[in-house]
């Protein structure tokens, strides 16, 4: 093993709840009970798009043991994760919008009777007509889904330019255009949702959730129940699995929580696995057109990228994930001219969201399989068309985006190297294949969901008399590992083990801000505040102890539970001590804290707070299939992917993020299908909903590279989301290596590959996927000049 | 709903109950005893999670009916653990971050616990084979297949 400075960062440490996981100690959402607790459920529409006409609940409410019935009615303030969107009610109110949208809602002494309940409550519909595909939401003469009348359904649209895309393609030597098709794909989170709702008789209220942001559900609750944030607290608990499936708040919690305000008991809701895939928020279908120019070297010269979302019933994350679509194109390649053009449409089911990567795996599906293509068009490897295009360290890029550190470049020499691409690319017996792809991603939203210039995150680190050490934050831990990764940064800082702290996550009475775990913030952001308070705290006790020993203050360090003279083992004070003799030197209680802001980022432009990120993470992934000619079966043999996470705090850690990344990518890329037919879904259980067993997933190489990211805790940058995005167009990529096939739309299923060499065998160019996009008229652009000093060359 | 009296030993000790005929041994183990170990992601018998040993052999709780295990014995992730500590299982997983959220960790314990009883010395695929049913969202199930082969080579025998 290699010296490092440090003492806990980079140790392949276990996680601090490892213990209480592997025992069923841990208390998720649903294994919590209280004291009278009534359990509630809710009435979901039957009706992909209906007025409703009556709902008469006298029945449900005369039922032996029925404590409370809600309707639209009883609370009609509507909400939204994002301000701009605040379209949802916690219960239909006049129209439902998607088959299993919440009607109403019940309390009753046990499950059984909150069912009989439902099946008690009467609602009459007048059906509309559905808009279900894009087609539909783009004809003018179906009924609008938000709004009265008839008309396009369009939610939002966008258009912006950067540099002069056409001067780019005038001065290319080669011009492509694709369409590709990403189709809709669901968290499926192991955990179903659960939330535990107990309001007091001091008139507060206790919301415990199984979500990914209990500061922005904190929110919710006080606009819809029109209650002051101070009598309200909200408890994450432990979440079981969450990419960004539970990042909104939900009808669920709201309800619950009214619930026990009604009946002045607890009310505990948990979602049945088929109302999970209603809730879903899952990842948007999104068809897209996109055209480059290129020089003969594979240089290029200009992109034009054209989306079109399928957002569902609801606002959701929507209008964020419409400009995701167009942000990160540009954090890998140096694009000197590039035009974005987005709608994202309403449809009659359920709302799509924000799901690992939020609108980015799309368009690198697309970006990465055409360049796969221009690189057979220009006969150029397609590694070397990578390498020519790379972004730059420490570089802008034309639509404003701050890159800082990036071994993009290292991770695909890497990647390449330890798959054996080059000797394999090309060369593989027919029906193998391997394929290779790059991606990169935020480590955190530079811009918080709500407008406030306060700081995205805060740690506090309290000492008591005996030296034990409390570390508090909002951070949420979703499996990711964020109390571990905070317990570490703040034990490095003290010389002392991350199983000698006491944790206090999540918690809005408890603990300082933290905007919640999503857009892969939490390293980043409550890392650098927990380093921050680490530092502080460190530093007050080893003056302290300077002091007391008259020596300087430099020559300190904290290690091994000692504040210790530097080049002397063993010589200073134990860390109890050393915590003594600081409280009483400076009369106040050891406290501190530490927080973090993100620097100004965005562009001169609107839609420039999407992307924007104080730093990246880069991804090369080669992903090697064998495919059955007859079946259309694709066997993915191998996995590696090379990650640039700046500095690992915990490898082993990292290692769990690029094994369920590369998980998830192939399950999107080869399985999952959140599809429908008309309103209706398609299967809403996870044996319709195909995900991979053990006996599907292959071995995983993780490549752990570490490109020192100046303003990261440690160097530390994100690794949450980040892998997932190269492995789906690699997997894509090869399919086309294994069989010539071009699969232009995920997922890949064998059904599509066996029509592509179907169709090669007819002399067609086996290419299976959408052939035309919606002839929608976007607005006018909106011209943007590249950041000063951009260097269109 | 008649109520039937059973006795179950659960994690080696006898429990007597009154159940309505159609309880499952989830919801026994779940709501009635408090026992909240065991987890449940569809209560339909698709995702693993509620998987517990009766009479030694993994089942879906959720799919078991309580009065059909009447006098047979249900080990669950609670009782994992034995006199002499956790289960070779349990350190493997916590040491090697098998366990992501967690969620999906007790049933795999439970299907692994069954796997090595059975054979001791497993290969990669007879894991995976052994694991099939159960899934898990996070981990890509590499670490944990991993730490059940590393539970293996430390067991005893
Ligand atoms: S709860 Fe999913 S199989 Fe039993
Ligand atoms: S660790 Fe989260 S489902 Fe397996």
């Amino acid at each position: 093993m290699t010296e490092t400075p440090f003492s806990v960062i980079g140790r392949r440490l276990p996680r601090l709840d490892a213990v209480d996981q592997t025992t069923g100690r841990i208390r998720y959402a649903d294994d919590l009970t209280l004291p009278g607790m009534l359990v509630g459920r809710q009435l979901a529409s039957t009706h992909a798009h209906a007025l409703i006409t009556s709902i008469d609940t006298s029945r449900a409410e005369a039922l032996e043991g029925v404590r409370a019935v809600l309707t639209g009615a009883d609370l009609p303030i509507t909400y939204g994760i994002l301000p701009i969107s605040q379209d949802e009610n916690v219960f239909a109110v006049d129209r439902v919008r998607y088959v299993g949208e919440p009607v109403a809602g019940v309390a009753a002494v046990d499950r059984e009777t909150a069912e009989r309940a439902l099946d008690l409550i009467d609602v009459q519909y007048e059906p509309l007509d559905e808009v279900v595909t894009l087609d539909q939401a783009f004809d003018d003469d179906r009924p609008l889904i938000h709004g009265e009348g008839f008309g396009k359904n369009v939610h939002r649209s966008a258009a912006l330019e950067f540099g002069d895309v056409e001067e780019g393609f005038a001065s290319a030597d080669h011009i492509r255009e694709d369409i590709f098709s990403f189709g809709g794909t669901t968290h499926a989170a192991l955990e179903t949702h659960a939330a535990l709702a107990s309001y007091g008789t001091d008139g507060r209220l206790t919301l415990r959730s199984s979500t990914q942001i209990p500061h922005y559900l904190h929110r919710a609750l006080e606009k819809v129940l029109e209650m002051p944030p101070e009598r309200i607290r909200v408890i994450a608990t432990p979440v079981g699995g969450g990419f960004g499936g539970k990042t909104d708040p939900f009808s669920h919690e709201i309800a619950a929580a009214k619930l026990s305000m009604v009946t002045g008991q607890p009310v505990k809701i948990t979602l049945t696995r088929e109302e999970v895939f209603y809730t879903h928020r899952g990842r948007h279908p999104v068809l897209m057109w996109l055209k480059t120019g290129f020089r003969s070297d594979g240089r290029i010269t200009a992109l034009h990228f054209t989306t079109f979302l399928d957002g569902g019933a609801y606002g959701s994350y929507g209008i964020a994930t419409l400009y995701y679509t167009g942000a990160l194109q540009t954090s890998t390649y140096r694009i000197p001219n590039y035009r974005f053009e987005g709608v994202r449409v309403f449809t009659n089911k359920p709302p799509c969201g924000a799901k690992r990567g939020n609108g980015t795996p799309q368009p690198r599906f697309a970006l990465e399989c055409h360049l796969d293509k221009a690189a057979h068009d220009l006969g150029i490897d397609p590694v070397a068309i990578r390498l020519r295009n790379v972004v730059k360290p420490f570089s802008m890029t034309v639509n404003h985006l701050r890159i800082t550190s990036c071994a993009l470049t290292e991770c695909i020499e890497r990647v390449i190297e330890a798959s054996g691409f080059s000797g394999k690319y090309g060369q593989l017996p027919e029906g193998r294949g391997v394929g290779f792809a790059i991606g990169a991603y935020m480590s955190g939203a530079g811009l918080p969901i709500y407008w406030n210039d306060m700081p995205q995150s805060e740690v506090e680190v309290t000492v008591d008399d005996s030296g034990h050490v409390t570390v508090r934050s909002m951070a949420t831990d979703i499996g990711q590992g964020s109390t571990s990764m905070l317990g570490g940064i703040v034990a490095e800082c003290l010389g002392l083990e991350p199983d000698d702290l006491t944790m206090v996550t999540a918690d809005t009475d408890l603990t300082p801000i933290d905007l919640g775990s999503y857009s892969s913030r939490v390293t980043f952001m409550a890392g650098n505040a927990a380093l921050e308070a680490g530092v502080r705290v460190r530093s007050r006790v080893v003056a302290a102890v300077a002091d007391e020993l008259g020596v300087n203050p430099g020559d300190l360090v904290a290690r091994g539970g000692r504040i210790e003279l530097a080049d002397e083992p063993g010589s200073g004070t134990t860390w109890s001590e050393a915590v003594r003799c600081t409280v009483a030197a400076t009369g106040r209680p050891l406290i501190e804290s530490g927080s973090y802001r993100p620097p100004e980022l965005a562009g001169p432009y609107r839609g420039s707070g999407v992307g924007i990120s104080p730093a990246y993470s880069y991804s090369a992934c080669v992903v090697e299939i064998d495919c059955d000619r007859d079946t259309g079966m694709v066997k993915v043999e191998q996995v590696w992917l090379a990650h640039d996470v700046g500095k690992a705090l915990n490898p082993m850690l990292v290692e769990g993020q690029i094994e369920g990344g590369v998980y998830m990518g192939l399950s999107e890329a080869l399985f999952e299908e959140h599809a429908f037919r008309g309103g209706l879904h398609r299967g809403p259980s996870l044996l319709d909903y195909k995900m991979p067993t053990t006996l599907e997933m292959p071995p995983v190489e993780c490549i752990i590279v570490e490109s020192d990211d100046p303003e990261g805790p440690f160097g530390a940058k994100e690794v949450g989301q980040g892998p997932l995005l190269p492995v789906i167009p690699a997997v894509a990529n090869a399919i086309h290596d294994a069989l010539g096939v071009r699969i232009d739309e995920t997922p890949f299923t064998p059904d599509k590959i066996v029509a592509g060499l179907v169709d090669l065998s007819r002399g067609g160019t086996g290419r299976v996927g959408p052939k035309a996009v919606p002839d929608f008229k976007f607005p006018p652009l909106t011209r943007v000049e590249p950041p000063e000093g951009f260097d269109a060359r | 709903m008649t109520e039937r009296a059973v006795t179950i030993p659960i994690n080696g000790e006898g429990r007597q109950l009154l159940i309505p005929e159609n309880r499952t041994l989830l919801e026994v183990l779940r709501e009635d005893l408090e026992m909240t170990g065991t987890k449940h992601g569809c209560d339909l018998g698709e995702c693993g999670a509620c998987t517990v040993l009766l009479d030694g052999l993994p089942v879906l709780s959720c799919l078991v009916l309580a009065r059909e295990v009447d006098g047979r014995s249900v080990t669950t992730v609670e009782g994992l653990a034995g006199d002499a500590g956790p289960d070779e299982l349990q350190t493997a997983f916590a040491e090697l971050g098998a366990a992501q959220c967690g969620y999906c960790t007790p049933g795999m314990l439970l299907s692994a616990r069954a796997l090595l009883d059975e054979n001791p010395a497993p290969t990669t695929g007879e894991v995976r084979e052994a694991l099939a049913g159960n899934l898990c969202r996070c981990t890509g199930y590499v670490k944990i297949i991993d730490a059940v082969r590393l539970a293996a080579s430390r067991s005893p025998e």
